[in-house]
């Protein structure tokens, strides 16, 4: 199962996304998005923050169901075939989710149980990945030890050993030092280039979203403001312009933040202290 | 969960994923989770030996004093003999009771999303966790059977009877740290968990055979402990535990109770623990 054997046939997109929508009470998190993703695509989703991002991608990884429409990863749909999605993706969440109790290879060895990785394989498999994320020297030491770039590439190495198609990373830059963000970045490029992976990436960082995705969608309240590639989203606003000019000028400026907000902050934060 | 998530029509994966190893699959999953608390307990093993202090106050405070009243314990059987099964089964109980919130800070950290995310079945992570609080259980079981062993009760050291001991102590251990999972999807923050883990750790400790016979008991508290799942397990505990002791119900009973409750726990659990991610 660990192989690439999916029902997808080739000219079949590796992700499409057809008008799923989610609402929370009044608020609609994520409006009728339809998307298509081609697989060895670098897609990247931007937005403000509580647009609908970690929404999408949660309903995307079937953590949270659709209020209506659907989805399709790898020719598996999230609403009828959740297990099976679930099988052929990589989800690095926007909170941090390895186990601080727990050293970098038990938190490797978890996932590879979880993820049916082949007994036989499961140690070469973790260290091989624990060494190419640059965690050899600090494979058994405990997670919670770990600085902000060694916990997103351990997270990183754990959502790989299941060698999934479809990899999806919720902010895997946040809070990363330039030398850690560009690791990260390097990884995720080379698991294109070697293997052919597609992967959805969200970022507030327009210059990196700008230099590493093939195409972008600009997500507002729930909505697709624009997809392109980076240079046809620019060539919109005008000569010159870069990301931020387009994030700028798409997103209707909003009076006050929207609730919530606070929360996820707030929940975040609290991750990163008791990580730290 | 492979039914909640039933495949629309056969693909390649799905014939080739026999039915035996989907079952090799579900206990690696159910293993795992498991195996991941265990090596945690490794890590920072401090918590046992904090937690050991309650059994040894009861058995050395409550039990020596109770042990001068005549009568409470059924025939010849010597008061703090009868206590020290109903403390045994007390001290796996307030381990497991109070598990939930690990799940709870697990949600709030965000590695609850990790468990999630995979395709292991909800069945099979909350299975794993309660296996985990069984083996929790086990070592305070360790630390309540040399205590009694020094105060002198007759207890039963055949092999079978301490491998029935340990059954009966991983499957109500198991039992209540399942409840105590729903109550954790349920309230979903640790400050309420806390309040109700208190008010109801109570009522299931005194509300059964633990310290006291139920025939000692008004009528009303008599039905209610006769519904109680700790009943059940105390009295295995108690046939399995002690030279001169017997079961009320029969261990058929006992352990068909216990694993009837956990079964039906589990799947509730598996339901809910999957929405916790929301
Ligand atoms: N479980 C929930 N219950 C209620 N509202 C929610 C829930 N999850 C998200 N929301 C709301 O849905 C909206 C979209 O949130 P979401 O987290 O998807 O935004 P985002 O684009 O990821 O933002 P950020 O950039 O800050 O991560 C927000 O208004 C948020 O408050
Ligand atoms: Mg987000």
């Amino acid at each position: 199962m660990s192989e690439q054997n999916s029902n997808a046939s080739p000219a079949e997109p590796a992700v499409r996304i057809s008008e799923l929508t989610r609402r929370f009470g009044d608020l609609t998190a994520v409006d009728r998005v339809s998307l298509s993703i081609a697989t060895g695509e670098i897609f990247g989703l931007i937005g403000p923050n509580g647009a609908g991002k970690s929404t999408l991608i949660r309903m995307l990884t079937t953590l949270l169901s659709p209020t209506s429409g659907t989805a399709t990863i790898a020719g598996h749909d999230i609403v009828n075939e959740p297990a099976e999605v679930r099988r052929h993706i990589g989800y690095v969440p926007q909170l941090l989710s390895a186990d601080g109790s727990l050293t970098g290879y038990e938190n490797m060895l978890l996932s590879a149980r979880l993820y049916g990785v082949p007994r036989a394989e499961r140690k070469q498999r973790i260290e091989r990945a624990l060494a190419r994320m640059g965690l050899a020297e600090a494979a058994h030491h405990l997670a919670g030890h770990y600085s902000g770039g060694m916990i997103r590439r351990l997270e990183i190495a754990q959502s790989l050993l299941h060698r999934p198609e479809v990899l999806i990373l919720d902010e895997p830059t946040v809070g990363l030092d330039p030398a850690a963000r560009d690791t990260v970045w390097e990884r995720v490029l080379e698991l294109r280039s070697r293997f052919h992976r597609t992967m959805i990436v969200t970022s507030h960082l327009m210059n990196e979203v700008d230099q590493f995705c093939d195409r972008i969608a600009l997500i507002d309240r729930g909505r697709i403001v624009a997809v392109g590639t980076p240079a046809e989203l620019k060539a919109r606003v005008g000569p010159g312009a870069t990301l931020d000019d387009v994030f700028i000028r798409l997103v209707a400026a909003r009076e006050e933040e929207q609730e919530g907000g606070y929360g996820e902050v707030r929940r975040a934060r609290r991750a990163i202290r008791d990580h730290g | 969960m492979a039914k909640s998530g039933g495949p629309a029509g056969p693909s390649a994966i799905m014939v080739e994923r026999t039915f035996r190893s989907r079952i090799a699959d579900y206990v690696t999953q159910t293993w795992a989770v498991a195996a991941a608390e265990v090596q945690k307990l490794y890590h920072d093993p401090l918590e046992l030996f904090t937690r050991a202090v309650q059994p040894v106050l009861w058995l050395m405070l409550f039990g020596e004093v109770m042990a001068r009243v005549r009568g409470v314990a059924p025939g010849n059987l010597p008061y703090l003999d009868y206590l020290a099964a109903g403390i045994l089964a007390q001290s796996a109980l307030f381990v497991a009771i109070f598990y939930g919130i690990s799940a709870i800070w697990e949600h709030d950290l965000g590695v609850l999303q990790r468990y999630l995310a995979s395709p292991a079945p909800r069945s099979a992570l909350v299975l794993g966790k309660a296996i985990s609080a069984g083996v929790r259980a086990l070592s305070q079981a360790l630390i309540v059977y040399i205590l009694a062993l020094l105060l002198g009760v007759a207890i039963n050291l055949n092999p079978l009877n301490i491998a029935g001991v340990a059954a009966a102590i991983v499957l109500g251990s198991g039992l209540f740290s399942t409840l105590s999972l729903i109550i954790a999807c349920v309230v979903k923050t640790r400050e309420r968990f806390m309040g109700i883990g208190q008010v109801l750790t109570m009522p299931i400790f005194f509300a059964s055979n633990a310290i006291y016979p139920l025939s000692l008991m008004p009528p009303w508290l008599n039905v209610v402990s006769h519904v109680n799942p700790l009943t059940y397990e105390v009295d295995a505990l108690r046939a399995l535990m002690l030279t001169r002791g017997v079961s009320d119900y029969g261990l058929m009973l006992d352990f068909g109770v216990m694993a009837a409750a956990t079964a039906v726990l589990v799947a509730v659990a598996a339901k809910m623990y999957g929405r916790m991610g929301y």
